[in-house]
């Protein structure tokens, strides 16, 4: 388990994963700073 | 909505011209780059796992792909299936056909309105017979070894046949400082073109002679110049290469839900009495040649993505057999619903059923996004099919449809095995459609729900994604 308060994150998502910004909904409420997001699509 | 009053719109049929281009594999967008970077060792390792001809005809996910096997057969064939061919594997089937480089290559010659590619002076014997076969008509230009050189180092493309490293021609830059003419892209758009071109010559074939009225583009390729990146109304320019009385065309937008959109649009014009038959035209990508190139190298597999696939949908007036799209069941997906695995198919899937008193367990298949996963899976990029499959069965659990414990069963029943090449809007929903046309009819089933999704969020204009729905329905007529 990471503790994720005060960290800085960058979220990469997949399009028929986890998209970006459900992981930065995810670990801002954990009290990360999101610093960069982006989805991509591998198909 | 209410469809009373209005003319109902049916699919006929759908045709796939499946290019088999493994010399092109060069030409895609992640083999250009890494070559590149790491020079001819790397262009030789590509080349020397490329397939032959008779080895992608006999690809049981192809046979699927052109309705010489049933979806279903694929749960009982072991992965990966290249490494189980189809004996006696037909090259054409009810779902289309395959075309070889050296036909594809001659329709790209057949094609060349401005007169931008240059062949090299000595081809081989098998070129040759397909210019003048599919090109009998144009004078092109030859060049020698040294030309063709010269040409690529002043930003020519070439394009290859499979298993060689010299190239058979060359698309030339139409412009010295315009991006959006340069040769990579003119040969991207030429190869989407002619790929979808075969497709509606192919459609056109098998139907009586009756007009198009309007055809409408689906793929996701940017024509135009540099004031007009993405000007578009690539489907006119493929219904000017096919004999016939095409009246017009459109394009339609949406990345991968392109196709459904463009469905969901030409049913509506058909509807409101407005055209009679529209086609659905959309050629393949040339940039998604060997996109997952380094995981099938690593599975020692050879490189599966070496297919460009056109498409033609043929859509009319109730013609009182074929299927009907069923507009008042269709849905968009619209701002602020949400881009999650489950918002899309609470939105796209159940919302339009539960709208009209259906459950999902009153489609018999979905038809998602297929692609094929032995593609897929070696790339780390998971069983596209299957996932969208489970989530579809919780929904259907969460809705107290089934059971949790009956997901497995809902969606080996209501889903599919992915068999299509990874070729975006190509492999999303559509590839089923001859085989939903088919069961609609002669077969058993009622209804097919088409599902596409689209990452909008890929062009960094909006962090959205977008997505689409149409049902297709056994025609009233078969019933009664």
């Amino acid at each position: 388990m990471i503790d994720l308060k005060g960290k800085l994150v960058l979220c990469l998502g997949e399009r028929d994963g986890i998209a970006a910004p459900a992981l930065q909904a995810c670990v801002e409420s954990a009290g990360a700073e999101v610093i960069y997001t982006e989805t991509q699509c591998f198909v | 909505m209410s469809i009373q009053g209005l003319v109902r719109p049916v699919v006929r049929s759908a045709v796939f011209s499946m290019a088999h281009l493994p010399g092109m594999v060069l030409s895609g967008s992640k083999p250009r780059r890494e070559v590149a970077l790491d020079g001819d060792g790397l262009q030789q390792q590509i080349v020397s796992n490329l397939r032959s001809f008779a080895d992608a005809v006999a690809y049981p996910p192809h046979q699927v792909m052109i309705g010489n096997l049933s979806p279903e057969i694929l749960d009982t064939i072991e992965r990966p299936w290249h490494r189980q061919p189809v004996q006696n594997a037909r090259s054409e089937g009810p779902g289309g056909r395959f075309i070889d480089e050296a036909a594809l290559y001659a329709w790209m010659a057949r094609g060349d309105s401005s007169r931008l590619l240059r062949f090299h002076e000595s081809l081989p014997p098998e070129m040759e017979t397909a210019l003048e076969v599919h090109a009998s008509g144009e004078k092109t230009q030859r060049i020698d070894k040294e030309a063709m050189a010269n040409a690529v180092l002043r930003g020519a493309e070439p394009f290859y046949m499979g298993g060689t490293t010299d190239p058979v021609g060359v698309m030339m830059p139409a412009h010295d400082s315009d991006e959006s003419l340069t040769a990579p892209v003119l040969l991207e758009n030429a190869v989407a073109k002619v790929t979808g071109a075969l497709a509606l010559s192919d459609l056109l074939k098998e139907s009586n002679g009756q007009p198009v009225d309007h055809l409408l583009g689906c793929g996701e390729e940017a024509v135009g110049d540099r004031y007009q990146r993405g000007g578009g109304n690539l489907a006119k320019a493929m219904g000017e290469m096919v004999p016939g009385e095409i009246c017009g065309g459109t394009d339609v937008k949406s990345f991968c839900a392109g196709a459904i959109h463009a469905m969901i649009l030409g049913a509506a014009l058909i509807a409101s009495g407005m055209h009679r038959r529209v086609v659905v035209v959309g050629g393949g990508s040339v940039p998604k040649l060997g996109m997952k190139f380094r995981g099938h190298l690593q599975a020692g597999y050879p490189i599966l993505e070496d297919m460009v696939v056109g498409v033609a949908i043929d859509m009319t007036a109730d013609d009182g057999v074929s299927p009907i799209l069923r507009l008042d069941r269709s849905a968009f997906h619209r701002l602020g619903q949400g881009s999650a695995a489950h918002q899309m198919a609470e939105a796209l899937s159940a919302g339009p059923l539960y709208a009209h008193n259906l459950k999902l367990s009153d489609v018999d298949r979905y038809a998602v996004e297929l692609h094929n996963p032995d593609i897929t899976e070696p790339a780390g990029s998971g069983n596209v099919p299957h996932n969208n499959y489970q989530i579809l069965a919780a929904i259907a659990a969460k809705k107290g449809e089934i059971q949790r414990e009956q997901m497995a069963e809902f969606a080996a029943a209501h889903g599919l095995p992915g068999f299509s090449p990874t070729q975006g809007h190509i492999a999303s929903a559509v590839p089923y459609l001859p085989h939903a046309i088919a069961g609609l009819t002669s077969g058993t089933m009622q209804r097919v729900q088409c599902v596409a999704k689209a990452s909008l969020f890929l062009g960094r204009m909006t962090g959205a994604g977008d997505g689409a729905s149409l049902l297709i329905e056994r025609n009233p007529a078969l019933i009664h």
